[in-house]
């Protein structure tokens, strides 16, 4: 900045005011006129000789002129438009058609340009050729572009409100669906795949440009708009069993477990086979059962938690001790590649390879399926998200006069606060194409408009808003208000309950606390913290607190020496209790949190004796 | 009876249940800071003042005080006025540009006429107090003070025109401004900014009765560790008030309780209460574990477990709520 001054300022004491030009936005010199050498520049683009990688901004306020071609800035074709009159001529269009020139050259000839961040400040933009008149310097190529990927994949966006988009898209990348084409022949660490996968009834142009619909994510669901007995309160919904028993919403899961040969300094190596009864650390038996000689499972083995993938020895930690014969035995450590509890599947497939380093690698990878069912999470396409809360049979879904019942029934509440209108939308045009069998056309701004669908859905007889009277299961009677229901494209997100549900009753502890474990994997319990520990306190519940920070937790009970206030031990060989510290044997059984005997230990090593001092509860 | 049905029971954790009833709502306070009518400066107010107020600072930032005046002043604006202008301190910087002369080693005061005149400083009242702040060699010329210090070293010419400049001439010190408001009572009042409750309660025009400021510390000052513990209560409620969060009263008496309770306005966490706690373990755990757990063993400290945190460290029934029931009799 200060270089930048200072030499304008020489400049300006010396001459007229000049334009500043600014390569990469650093100065590199002056022009008379800026506005000249832009249009130059500009022209000079356009007609091929300079890169179209260029781009060049004019701040007239400033008078200052910057060519920008450095790396990293986000840029997006336009046509070019002169004089009102876009570039892209019908000669071209027609050219393009017969496919006797492509986007290179249309590039190459000036048609279109590509406009970064910068000079799209200086551009007026059309939308539509029919808006075009002389002052706009470029013309959109399709309103769809102003949009990334992620969205112009979703229906009738622009009657969406933008949160609900952005969260539509959050949620359009964890729908289950076909990831890869090949995904049978990976081996991806987890992996999900959608059993009838079906393209959505309203598409959009980009959806069918990227060839989405040949690896789709989602399935057509039936949904109704109502209240289902209070089992879709907040964002819960009603799914219909029949239609899942029939493979709505199924998937399957993988999971790839590996495990390799490893070399150990001193020449000592892992060994694949089923490990030995002599080996430490051995399992029970039932464990090692499906294991062939190799000790490599074979595919279509039914495994559960705790069973054996891959069997492997590994050479001891340590030296070996030396016997009473004076022979060194051979003591192998068992390391098994081993299922987890919650992984049971069926082996679908086992690789076996070299590894980077050269060693034996084995790759399992467990199959299991996974049928949608209570707490399983489902999504539109419009930001609108719900678990399950209640499978119900067909029998006990209402119905319309043709028998059909919906697969899904979500809570009315959803829509008003959330403003999703192309869900309401979507469904209508999901409808509507069900009936005329033509896809409907969703793309932004320029997709089907509702007038469109309302008269498909006129020509076919039915409510055009898509309401219907929908009779009640139990009774058969018609439901006295007409139900909201059409087809709308739904994704099954991964996240399944059955990968996270957890709970513990008893289960392991850490070592150095003796406080139960954290985390689902580790069979961990549930953080009782600070703060709700406060809640206690406030509620005056002290023998909960106790229950829960003591009992639940972490309690021990300690020797503790009357004398001299320090831990005794209880000597096991001979069978006595003494203080270490000063041989009394006045000691008592105190009842304390191992946490605290942690801490008095740690205490202790910061050169400070704590001692206990003993009284008699009152 | 039904008096008593609003009684705290025996063993009730008020304390924890304060310190929930600020604090929840406390996390929805914007530092959002409104505006005091009249006084230019911005008061602090929400979550920035509660903390002040907490922490006990020894100046509020913005010190404030509403100065009532007696009947005979309080009707109209012209006298109202009045004794603004009187109460408010006017500095020489106010009155006059005060310029440092590093070549000539002197310091020269060109004083405003127009200044004086709307401050009510007469030019001799100047020149007088000028000449009995600097006992050097002051020349006085017109509207022009130079005053030639003898130590010529240029430090503390600084010094001395720093001081210069904060020269008291007229007022109550520490009253930077003071502001005619019109209150709701149609009566007129002083609002000033700084604040000097000792001087103002002796002052023959002020109601010193109504007389308020926001300082804390002054009012403990002043009035007494009961008359801050009020003001305490009255400020902290007022910063709730302003953001329309309900607490009940009684929560923050607890807390003012808490910070005046022994003679003098302490602040809640490391260098007032928390760091005053009876237990060892208690501290331990706050903060400063190391620091409290070496000066305890210096000191062959013994914790007695009074306290709910003690307790709970060491794994025993805490002392409220049920965990204060216990048997007379062994059964």
């Amino acid at each position: 900045m200060k270089r930048k001054k200072k030499i304008k300022k020489k400049v300006e004491q010396a001459q007229a005011p000049r334009t500043s030009v600014y390569l990469n936005g650093k100065l590199i010199g002056f022009y008379e006129n800026g506005a000249q050498l832009l249009a130059e520049l500009k022209a000079r683009r356009r007609a091929g000789i300079l890169s179209p990688q260029l781009n060049f901004y004019y701040n007239q306020k400033t008078d200052d002129l910057f060519i920008n071609a450095d790396s990293g800035r986000a840029r997006r074709p336009y046509i070019v438009v002169e004089n009102g009159q876009s570039r892209l001529t019908p000669a071209l269009l027609e050219q393009l058609r017969q496919g006797e020139i492509g986007w290179e050259s249309l590039v190459k000839l000036g048609v279109i340009e590509y406009l970064d961040a910068e000079e799209e400040e200086s551009a007026y933009i059309a939308v539509k050729e029919e808006e075009l008149t002389p002052e706009h310097t470029h013309l959109e190529i399709d309103p769809v572009s102003i949009f990334g990927v992620t969205v112009s994949i979703l229906p009738f966006p622009e009657y969406n409100s933008s949160p609900r988009i952005t969260m539509a898209c959050a949620m359009a990348k964890q729908s289950l669906g076909t990831y890869a084409v090949n995904f049978n022949m990976r081996t991806d660490s987890r992996a999900h795949v959608l059993y009838y996968p079906q393209q959505p009834l309203v598409q959009t142009k980009p959806y069918a440009l990227l060839g989405f619909a040949e690896r789709a994510a989602g399935q057509n669901f039936v949904v109704a708009i109502a209240s289902s007995y209070g089992y879709n309160i907040g964002d819960a919904v009603v799914m219909n069993r029949s239609a899942i028993d029939r493979g709505l919403g199924r998937s399957v899961f993988y999971k790839t477990h590996e495990t390799e040969e490893r070399r150990y300094p001193g020449g000592q190596k892992d060994k694949f086979e089923i490990p030995p009864p002599t080996t430490t650390g051995y399992r029970e038996e039932r464990a090692y059962r499906y294991l062939g000689e190799d000790g490599i499972i074979s595919p279509e083995c039914e495994v559960e938690a705790k069973d054996v993938l891959v069997g492997k020895t590994s050479p001891p930690r340590f030296l070996e001790e030396i016997t009473v014969f004076g022979v060194t035995e051979e003591k192998k450590r068992e390391n098994s590649l081993v299922l987890k509890s919650g992984e049971d599947g069926i082996v679908d497939s086992v690789m076996i390879t070299d590894s980077l380093a050269g060693t034996k690698l084995v790759k399992v990878r467990v199959r299991s399926i996974k049928i949608p069912e209570i707490g399983d999470k489902f999504a539109s396409r419009h930001g609108q998200k719900g678990v399950i809360g209640l499978l119900r049979p067909q029998e006990d879904m209402p119905f319309n006069k043709d028998g059909i019942c919906p697969d899904l029934i979500i809570n009315p509440h959803a829509i008003p606060s959330r403003m999703t209108v192309g869900h309401l939308l979507e469904m209508l045009g999901g409808k509507a194409a069900c009936y005329s069998g033509k896809f409907v056309d969703g793309t932004a701004f320029t997709g089907d408009k509702e007038e469109d669908l309302r008269k498909i859905m006129k020509e076919y007889g039915l409510d055009e808003v898509g309401e219907e009277v929908l009779y009640d299961p139990f009774s058969g009677e018609a439901i006295k208000a007409k139900i909201f229901m059409g087809v709308i494209y739904y994704q099954r997100l991964h996240h399944l309950v059955s990968n996270k549900m957890h709970v513990r009753s008893r289960g392991p502890v850490q070592l150095l606390t003796h406080q139960p474990t954290e985390g689902r994997s580790r069979e961990g319990g549930l953080r009782f913290g600070e703060m709700e520990r406060d809640c206690l306190i406030g509620y005056g519940a002290a023998m909960l607190i106790r229950e829960r920070l003591l009992e639940e937790s972490d309690k021990t009970v300690e020797l503790v020496c009357e004398k001299c206030g320090s831990i005794a031990v209880f000597d096991h060989v001979k069978n006595k209790q003494y203080c270490p510290l000063c041989d009394s044997t006045q000691l008592h059984y105190v009842e304390m949190s191992y946490a605290f005997k942690l801490l008095l230990d740690e205490i202790k090593s910061l050169g400070i004796f704590p001692r206990l001092l003993l009284r008699d509860k009152a | 009876m039904v008096s008593k049905k609003g009684f705290i029971e025996v063993g009730e954790a008020v304390g924890i249940i304060a310190a929930q009833s600020i604090g929840e709502p406390g996390t929805q306070m914007t530092m959002r800071t409104f505006h005091y009518a009249g006084v230019a400066e911005q008061v602090p107010t929400g979550l920035p003042r509660l903390i002040e107020l907490v922490d006990a600072r020894k100046e509020p930032k913005k010190p404030i005080m509403d100065v009532f005046l007696k009947d005979e002043y309080a009707s109209t604006y012209e006298k109202a006025k009045e004794v603004a202008k009187e109460i408010e301190c006017t500095t020489l910087e106010k009155v006059a540009l005060v310029e440092e002369d590093f070549e000539e080693k002197k310091i020269v005061i060109t004083l405003e006429p127009s200044e004086l005149e709307a401050e009510g400083v007469t030019i001799e009242d100047v020149k007088k107090k000028v000449k009995s702040a600097s006992n050097f060699h002051v020349d006085i010329n017109e509207n022009v003070i130079t005053i030639k210090p003898s130590s010529a070293s240029l430090r503390s010419i600084r010094r001395l025109t720093n001081k210069l400049r904060q020269l008291h001439l007229k007022g109550i010190d520490k009253i930077k401004r003071a502001v005619v408001v019109k209150g709701k009572d149609g009566k007129f009042f002083v609002r000033t900014a700084g604040s000097n409750l000792a001087a103002l309660l002796k002052h023959p025009k002020v109601d010193g009765k109504r007389l308020y400021t926001n300082d804390v510390q002054e009012i403990a000052k002043v009035l007494g560790i009961e008359a801050a513990r009020q003001a305490l209560v009255n400020e902290i409620k007022q910063v709730l008030d302003m953001q329309n969060l309900n607490v009940d009263i009684r929560h923050c008496r607890l807390l003012a309780d808490a910070m005046t309770m022994d003679g003098e306005i302490k602040s809640i966490g490391r260098h007032g209460l928390s760091g005053e706690k009876a237990g060892v373990l208690a501290r331990a755990a706050f903060e400063e574990t190391v620091k409290h757990l070496i000066n305890a063993a210096v000191h062959g400290e013994e914790d007695r477990l009074i306290g709910v945190t003690e307790n709970i460290i060491v794994g025993q029934t805490v002392p409220v709520g049920t965990g204060l029931v216990k048997l007379r009799m062994k059964l």
